[in-house]
């Protein structure tokens, strides 16, 4: 589902025509009221220009005016219907997955039958096995399962699923693909997480945000302003013995009431929660998108977000008198049965770096000796030979028992490793301790640029970590976050959120375990990974498919983005209006006082073309405007001042100058084709 | 146009900028309840008032019970005045035994004063008593003053305060507005006009015999101490019908030089008041560029307008030498000439004044088109009292939501963010402004019984008087355009309701407002937050308001006075 559609999808255009005429319905268009005062006008305009046509009045220019007020309606509409139509293509390919599968459901008596996945209600048992689709959200109760989820989330890889702790959370539409699962389900049909996210990208859940609010109340204003002016300059007018007939009363209404932003800003809208859709992020509410725009402080998860999963040997440091190479072979001999990651990471530093390849051990008697909680190493016995990885304290422990101890220079330099933030790891043969490997954090690469371009936009981020405060200050300025919280607890990740909050700020984070979700709850963007658990999805507002913390940055990114398109289009429309005063006014007064035709700047060539060319330009620049309202303005990381800069020069001195131009090559463009 | 002229403006500039600073954060200090310089003096009068009084300084009030008290005070006042008025005749200080003012009269009055409009549909020196003048219009002049500067404190507050229930105590306000500012203010300024000549005594009337063998009535009385409260208040309540051209009440070209600094001095040191309160004086600064900029605009424009000679004019010579001022002097007195009118006919009209020293009705059209648009912009360029702030603060809040989406954010002014509630009481103060003005002069130029019939002049220019008269009212301004008798039912009614309604119907969305922003949280600043401090900001702001206001006066404008200059170059006279 994350494919990206083309803007002009043939398929969605179609639907958005018919869409366009659907919505021309009054009791749908009151909900916008600068596009209803366009309808209306544009019926009124029908219904007098049936009355001049019955009394055989000449309807030229009437008719074209009424043609293009409509047109102005209907290309508002096409453009939400655009919107609304990529949505529900989105929605589509959701709706393939879930379908309508069977189930096998505990009865009391603990047999099983078979029931169609709409019966499966909340608090009903099933089990599912090898091949079969997940009928339903649920929790895993019983069992572990790889599953694949390629459905929702786009991803090939199969995911496990198993009973308890953070990854027991199972989606329907879902397919096991080995093993089998005894699943709980948590919701009733209609209500699961899929038919949620159809509802939300479909758009028809879709309620207005806070913001859109505003600007509504703000474009209603303007349009009252408008009407005000407009019916007002009639009596000016007839005082002034040059009365004016309908027709050019609404056009100069249509033209100066902001049509361009009122009819772009519901697809503005829709199309932003279709961008986090195309990210694989689902938003529970559109209010939640624009307070990712508003964000101030990031809580960043150490592990997974700032830094890879797991931490990976960098360096060996040999003891005294043993050459690195030496301690490098025995590192990597003792890491061929550790399948850790950190074990795996010590293969290939030793054969990156001293080119130590993997040995054919087969003729050899070894013998792997794994990891136990007790003695804390791992390691490896060859005839004669023991070799032994693990903390300092336990390969003293076991330098100990083989009656040596672990030398000074290595306790010395364990120490300093730890330090600076990293893991010690310390390799013996025998009685004798070779040396030290170094296992650090990595952090995740482009991490610091995007963080630094965060700060260029005002937003703090914050490391959370449960290591200690040397080492996460380490890791902190390595990833180049502005502050950390270390050795946090549930308990203070929640008591840093509120804290932010109390000084007005705007809180984000991510988290997947059950313990995360009172903190995403509070959190004002609280975004679930869909590995996470079941708590975890409800108490967050949105929802990443790919389980990427780092995704964050995206979210935010996005709602700003979304906000900056709709300021920048009100900023546009509201611009317009100059040009259009000096198409219309002097066309609507030039012939009762010939001498206002000094007002025509952009020497229109009649009364009527000038007022048709500023007509037309308002509706076509809906149209063209619709490519930037569906895919937002561009998006830079820069501060306030050069983002208003920036916008202010392209949208406010652009939106003055812009029409001018247009209205001039549209009336040059009548001209030619004597329509006017 | 001459160097003397610009000179005198430049002088004016750096005058008002000089002393505006001080006087702002002197004011914050007034009203933060900080110690000033004057508490030795004024503490125990003004103990004794609140105990006379019986308000309780302490107590804090949230902006429904501000807005009570305040609209409760006014239509107390404004009761008070409308007797007096009608009563008269059977009051003292009457040496010339005026008669009671008729009710459509006595009604607009009081509206106008009550307002801080002072627009006069009468003859003060034939119609006011001594007593009707120093009691109730002389009262109102401070107190209506006051209201005006202690509501616009209330929006700094909200601005500045977090999280608060309150925005300040009206009855404080108000007392402090009069006794810490506007008292002493006059106090410096009524001496000075008195030595420049302006009268100030309780005689009847002169009958003076002419040169001509004529007789001519002499009017006088109290005016110095009438004078500079209708400055320093943004009043323009003239003691006699021809106001500041009248030689009584600004006799000298320094009487006015100090008479237009008295006009701009309270609202340009609100900026900086603002910019102390608020904790940002770089948004004071933001603010009181913009609102210099809209100022020197309308200055050079009328400047260069009526320094043109008047195109049908001939024969005579229009320009200016060191024995005349050339250009337009037709109701321009001498000894102002061009530069000094230009400058007083933009600060009236910027600020929400309304006192004259020359006939706005008798600028070219272009010239009397700027006066005109100065004050359909709102009256927030410097503007009235207080007024000209909160005015200009409801801009501030439309140009940081309008232009601050597009930095990604909710818009966020100082901090506060910009939410719906927000915009719809923004929205509600703009609105109700052009809805005054247009159907009234729509209503008007449609009646010929009530509309047209005290019209002097037809055309373009008719259309203008009416427009003006009513842009005036819903502006709180008070100059009238004359041409148009508005001494009739029609208008003293109509115009009374408009002042009114351009006074309180616009302060109570401004105090909601106000009380919604107290109590927000407030964001710290960061590199994200929208600046409000930077010339980029004032750009912004300037722009929105030029934009807004042409917007919806453009129309009425294009067959008022910009026809007019078209049809005048046409050799057309209205």
């Amino acid at each position: 589902m994350a494919e990206k559609q083309s803007l002009w999808n043939p398929a969605i255009l179609s639907q958005a025509v018919a869409g366009a005429f659907t919505k021309l319905d009054p009791r749908a268009m009151v909900k916008n009221p600068v596009m209803f005062v366009v309808e209306v006008g544009s019926v009124l305009t029908t219904a007098l220009l049936l009355e001049d046509l019955a009394h055989h009045q000449p309807i030229a220019f009437n008719l074209q005016i009424t043609l293009w007020l409509w047109f102005t309606v209907l290309f508002a509409n096409f453009a939400e219907a655009m919107a609304e139509g990529r949505g529900k293509a989105q929605a589509d390919t959701l709706r393939k997955a879930k379908g309508e599968t069977m189930a096998y459901r505990y009865k009391t008596d603990g047999a099983l039958e078979a029931v169609s996945s709409a019966q499966l209600r909340s608090g009903d048992v099933i089990r599912v096995e090898a091949g079969q689709f997940i009928a339903g959200d649920g929790e895993v109760i019983e069992g572990v399962a790889s599953v694949d989820e390629s459905a929702i989330t786009g991803e090939s890889a199969p995911v496990i699923r198993e009973a308890g702790g953070d990854r027991s959370a199972v989606t329907g539409g879902t397919r096991v693909l080995s093993d089998w699962i005894r699943v709980k389900i948590t919701s009733n049909p209609g209500e699961t997480f899929l038919d949620r996210m159809i509802a939300l990208v479909e758009g028809a859940t879709r309620q207005k945000t806070p913001n859109e609010i505003a600007l509504s109340i703000l474009l209603s204003g303007l349009t009252i302003i408008f009407l005000l002016a407009v019916t007002t300059l009639q009596p000016f007018a007839i005082y002034s013995h040059a009365p004016q007939t309908v027709f050019v009363l609404v056009s100069l209404l249509v033209c100066l009431i902001p049509t361009t932003i009122g009819g772009l800003l519901s697809a503005i809208g829709i199309a932003g929660m279709d961008r986090l859709v195309q990210y694989n992020v689902l938003a529970m509410s559109g209010r939640a998108v624009e307070a990712a725009g508003d964000v101030n402080t990031l809580l960043l998860d150490k592990t997974g977000t700032i830094t890879l999963g797991n931490r990976q040997a960098t360096e060996f440091f040999p003891a005294p008198d043993i050459s690195t190479e030496r301690l490098a072979d025995a590192a990597q001999l003792a890491s061929f049965s550790d399948e850790t990651p950190e074990g795996r990471s010590i293969v290939v530093l030793a054969k990156e770096k001293y080119n130590l390849r993997g040995r054919d051990l087969t003729g050899m008697r070894v013998e792997f000796v794994p990891f136990t909680a007790q003695t804390r190493m791992s390691g490896v016995d060859l005839p004669g030979t023991r070799i032994r990885k693990g903390s300092a304290d336990a390969i003293a422990k076991f330098l100990e028992q083989e009656g040596s101890s672990l030398p000074r220079k290595v306790s010395d330099r364990v120490e300093e490793i730890a330090r600076m933030g990293g893991t010690p790891l310390v390799v013996a043969e025998n009685t004798t301790a070779l040396g030290v490997v170094y296992l650090k954090d990595i952090v995740k690469g482009g991490l610091k640029d995007r963080l630094a371009r965060l700060r260029a936009m005002g937003i703090r981020s914050i490391m959370i970590t449960g290591d200690n405060p040397l080492t996460a200050a380490v890791i902190a300025r390595e990833a180049g976050v502005d502050d950390f919280l270390a050795e946090a607890k549930p308990k203070d990740k929640m008591d840093l959120i509120k804290r932010e909050q109390a000084k007005g700020k705007l809180v984000a984070m991510t988290g997947d375990g059950t313990n995360d979700a009172p903190a995403l709850a509070q959190a004002d963007v609280g975004v679930a990974m869909n590995t996470g658990t079941q708590a975890a999805k409800e108490a967050g507002n949105m929802v990443d498919l790919d389980s990427n913390p780092t995704k964050l940055i995206e979210i935010v990114e996005i709602g700003k983005q979304l906000l900056m398109t709709r300021g920048a289009l009100t900023t546009f429309s509201i611009s317009n209006d100059v040009a259009k005063y000096f198409a219309i006014i002097p066309a609507m007064f030039a012939g009762a006082f010939p001498v206002l035709n000094k007002l025509n700047v952009m020497r229109l060539a009649t009364p009527h073309s000038a007022i048709l060319s500023a007509v037309i330009f308002n509706a076509l620049i809906i149209v063209a405007l619709i490519p930037l309202a569906l895919k937002g303005v561009k998006y830079e990381p820069k501060s306030a001042s050069s983002l208003l800069q920036r916008n202010l020069l392209i949208y406010g001195l652009g939106g003055v100058i812009v029409p001018f131009i247009g209205i001039k090559i549209i009336d040059v463009a009548l001209t030619a084709l004597h329509l006017a | 146009m001459t160097a003397n002229g610009w000179l005198q403006f430049v002088l004016f500039f750096a005058v008002l900028i000089a002393l505006m600073r001080p006087l702002g954060i002197y004011m914050a200090r007034v009203f933060q309840g900080e110690r000033t310089f004057l508490d030795p003096v004024l503490h125990p009068i003004e103990s004794l008032l609140y105990k006379l009084c019986g308000v309780n300084a302490e107590e804090e009030m949230g902006w429904r019970q501000y807005t009570g008290a305040m609209l409760l005070f006014s239509f107390v006042s404004l009761l008070l005045t409308y007797l007096i008025e009608r009563l008269q005749h059977i009051l003292p200080w009457n040496p010339q035994h005026l008669a009671g003012v008729s009710p459509a009269l006595a009604w607009n009055t009081a509206a106008s004063f009550t307002t801080n409009t002072n627009w006069q549909s009468y003859v003060p020196e034939v119609t006011m008593s001594y007593f009707t003048q120093m009691v109730t219009l002389a009262y109102h002049n401070f107190l209506s003053g006051a209201v005006g500067i202690a509501v616009a404190i209330t929006l700094v507050r909200g601005i500045a305060r977090r999280e608060s229930k309150t925005i300040g105590n009206f009855w404080v306000d108000c007392i402090r507005g009069v006794l810490y500012i506007l008292l002493p203010l006059c106090l410096i300024l009524a001496p000075i006009l008195i030595g420049q000549g302006v009268v100030q005594n309780m005689h009847a009337y002169t009958q003076a015999q002419t040169l001509e063998h004529g007789q001519q009535t002499i009017a006088q009385g109290p005016v110095a101490s009438q004078e500079a409260i209708k400055m320093l208040g943004t009043n323009g309540g003239g003691f006699f019908n021809a106001n500041s051209a009248h030689p009584f009440e600004n006799p000298t070209p320094l009487t006015n030089f100090l008479e237009v600094l008295a006009i701009f001095l309270i609202p340009a040191a609100l900026t900086v008041t603002l910019g102390k309160m608020t904790g940002s004086p770089g948004h004071g600064w933001a603010v009181f560029a913009c609102m210099s900029v809209l100022f020197c605009a309308a200055l050079v424009t009328i400047y260069w307008a009526e320094s043109q000679p008047h195109p049908l004019l001939h024969g005579v010579s229009q320009s200016s030498s060191a024995l005349q001022s050339g250009g337009n002097m037709e109701g321009k007195e001498v000894r102002f000439g061009i530069a000094d009118t230009a400058l007083f006919a933009t600060a009236t009209t910027d600020a929400s004044c309304g006192a004259v020293n020359a006939m706005h009705d008798s600028f070219t059209p272009l010239g009397g088109m700027v006066v005109l648009a100065n004050i359909m912009l709102g009256e927030i360029v410097f503007g009235g009292v207080g007024s000209g702030l909160y005015g200009m603060l409801i801009y501030v809040v439309l140009a940081v939501f309008i232009a601050g989406l597009m930095v990604g954010r909710t818009p966020e002014y100082l901090g506060k963010k910009i939410e719906a509630f927000d915009v719809k009481m923004a929205m509600l103060y703009v609105l109700i402004f052009p809805l005054l003005i247009l159907v009234l002069t729509a209503i008007s130029v449609l009646s010929p019984q009530m509309g047209l019939s005290s019209l002097n002049n037809a055309g373009p220019h008719g259309l203008t008087e009416i427009l003006y008269a009513f842009t005036s009212g819903a502006g709180n301004n008070g100059s009238a355009f004359a041409g148009l008798n508005a001494n009739t039912n029609w208008y003293n009614i109509s115009l009374g309701f408009t002042m009114l309604a351009g006074r309180f119907l616009m302060m109570i969305p401004m105090l909601a407002l106000a009380g919604n922003l107290a109590q927000k949280k407030s964001v710290p600043p960061s590199p994200g937050t929208f600046p409000v401090n930077s010339s980029l900001f004032t750009v912004l702001l300037t722009g929105v308001i030029v934009i807004v206001g042409a917007l919806t006066f453009f129309p009425a404008l294009s067959l008022g006075p910009i026809l007019e200059h078209l049809l005048l170059h046409q050799g057309s006279l209205f």
